[in-house]
């Protein structure tokens, strides 16, 4: 034991001079992270209405990204009923703030589906009115996650972001960073004229359908079927609330 | 840090910037080049290089914490416990890699999401642990320091020069900064070019196997051009 005593005693000195300069650097940066992470989130919303913006949001500054949140952007938590549910009761639910951006999409997705709340981003411009809804689904390797914005008449794509967290640079990161695949989605509609469900099908091969189908990114077939069920099993998660404030 | 650099200058009385000095420091920029020569840090070195602004912040990362870790560590080198040597240099690798971790968060969000997982993954990264090893348990804190940043500069040059390989023909883009390609948003617009209508940025240069096309080609022209590189046998 003697014999040990030292080596003990080093990596106990060492352990918690380490602990303490990573604790230490962890509290003092932690409201700058969270600052950051609700900035990049906010950025990513906007990016589904850039088609409606002045300037790509890459171009935006910060403060302009918190402008356009203060004046042009209302929030939403909606619950799978369709009823806005208050903050309070969102607060409940463990998001402290009671916004819509506060929702953590991911934890929702973890609980049962009848449980679930969403977030509804209702963006302003002029006297329209335009419908930014989140869904989240699973990828290739992990989850992926899109905010859909819906014209005013609650059914046409106006604009899209998808994020994910591990999808192959290249292959099914392409849904991110390849700005034409998004842009296919805008015009589609999520209903036809006689308001059957449809959603949009992400179609292998080339779309069949011009109103409900979009390309598949070739070589990315599993990513692209995620999309798919992502879109068609959240998209009419929104159906309750739309349908009652037509 | 200060305080500390001041210190092994002091160590090394005669000169602090001598020809060894500078041999530590420029050596693992070619003759001895952790990438190309030691054949280390490969994984990150394929994983990293789609853009080339992501080798970069990469590259500026695992210099500081080699650098920083070859200091610490052989400023205690004489009291490191031969036992447990290897789990000292884990946690001084570990502290400074989630120092950067945690710095690069607060400074550039949108890049610490993406490069994630590998800003973490430098303490796995084989160049640190090897210089420890190899070098800063042996010697004294300033050539241990210069040793370090000199493996982390070798190891950028060689990201750097993948990476824009791969975004130049990837993406027909460098640093973001669109050169190439079929589409107004490019410099040269390859479409009003009636000679090269056909041309569309290589996807395969964005996915991983090219990465390693690339990075065979530099071994073998990094062995060519330099006599030294040569093997014997």
């Amino acid at each position: 034991m003697q014999k040990y005593r030292y080596t003990i005693i080093f990596v106990l000195i060492l352990s918690a001079t380490s602990a303490l300069i990573l604790a230490g650097m962890y509290t003092g940066l932690k409201d700058i992270h969270e600052k950051n992470a609700l900035l990049f989130k906010k950025r990513v919303i906007l990016e589904a209405v850039s088609p409606l913006l002045d300037k790509p949001v890459s171009s935006l500054s910060d403060e302009e990204v918190e402008q356009i949140f203060q004046k042009n952007i209302n929030q939403e938590v909606l619950d799978m009923n369709g009823q806005v549910v208050d903050a309070s009761k969102v607060a409940a639910a463990g998001y402290k703030k009671g916004d819509a951006l506060s929702l953590d999409m991911a934890k929702e997705f973890k609980k049962p589906e009848d449980k679930r709340l969403l977030p509804l981003f209702i963006y302003k411009k002029g006297d329209k009115e335009y419908y930014i809804t989140g869904v989240i689904g699973r990828g290739l390797w992990d989850l992926i996650w899109a905010y859909v914005t819906l014209d005013s008449d609650k059914n046409t794509i106006a604009g899209i972001a998808f994020e994910h967290i591990g999808e192959t640079p290249g292959l099914g990161a392409e849904i991110k960073d390849n700005p034409s695949f998004g842009k296919q989605f805008i015009g589609k509609k999520i209903h036809d004229e006689q308001g059957k469900y449809h959603s949009i099908t992400v179609r292998k091969g080339g779309a069949k359908d011009p109103v409900f189908e979009v390309d598949a990114i070739s070589g990315a077939t599993l990513t692209s079927d995620g999309v798919t069920e992502m879109l068609q099993r959240s998209m009419k998660y929104y159906d309750p609330f739309f349908n009652k404030s037509k | 840090m200060a305080d500390s650099k001041t210190k092994t200058k002091l160590d090394l009385k005669p000169v602090f910037f001598g020809k060894k000095e500078k041999k530590l420091l420029l050596d693992p920029l070619n003759d001895n080049n952790p990438i190309t020569v030691q054949v280390l840090g490969i994984c990150s070195a394929l994983a990293v290089t789609t853009l080339a602004t992501k080798a970069l912040t990469m590259a500026i990362a695992v210099t500081l914490v080699v650098g920083f870790s070859n200091l610490l560590t052989s400023l205690l080198r004489k009291l490191i416990p031969n036992e447990v040597r290897m789990i000292a240099q884990l946690i001084i690798i570990a502290t400074l890699v989630t120092v950067v971790s945690l710095t690069l968060q607060a400074i550039n969000y949108p890049m610490y999401k993406e490069l994630s997982v590998f800003i973490g993954l430098i303490i796995t990264n084989c160049i640190v642990m090897g210089r420890l090893e190899a070098f800063a348990m042996a010697n004294d804190p300033w050539t241990s320091f210069l040793d370090g940043i000199g493996n982390g500069l070798g190891y950028g040059v060689i990201l750097l020069i993948i990476a824009s390989i791969r975004e130049l023909l990837g993406k027909g883009a460098l640093f973001g900064f669109k050169i190439f390609g079929p589409g107004s948003d490019f410099l040269i617009n390859t479409q009003s070019f009636s000679l090269l209508h056909w041309y569309a940025p290589n996807n395969l240069m964005v996915l991983f196997p090219s990465a390693m096309f690339v990075l065979g080609v530099i071994i073998w022209l990094h062995r060519t051009w330099n006599s030294k590189l040569i093997d014997a046998s």
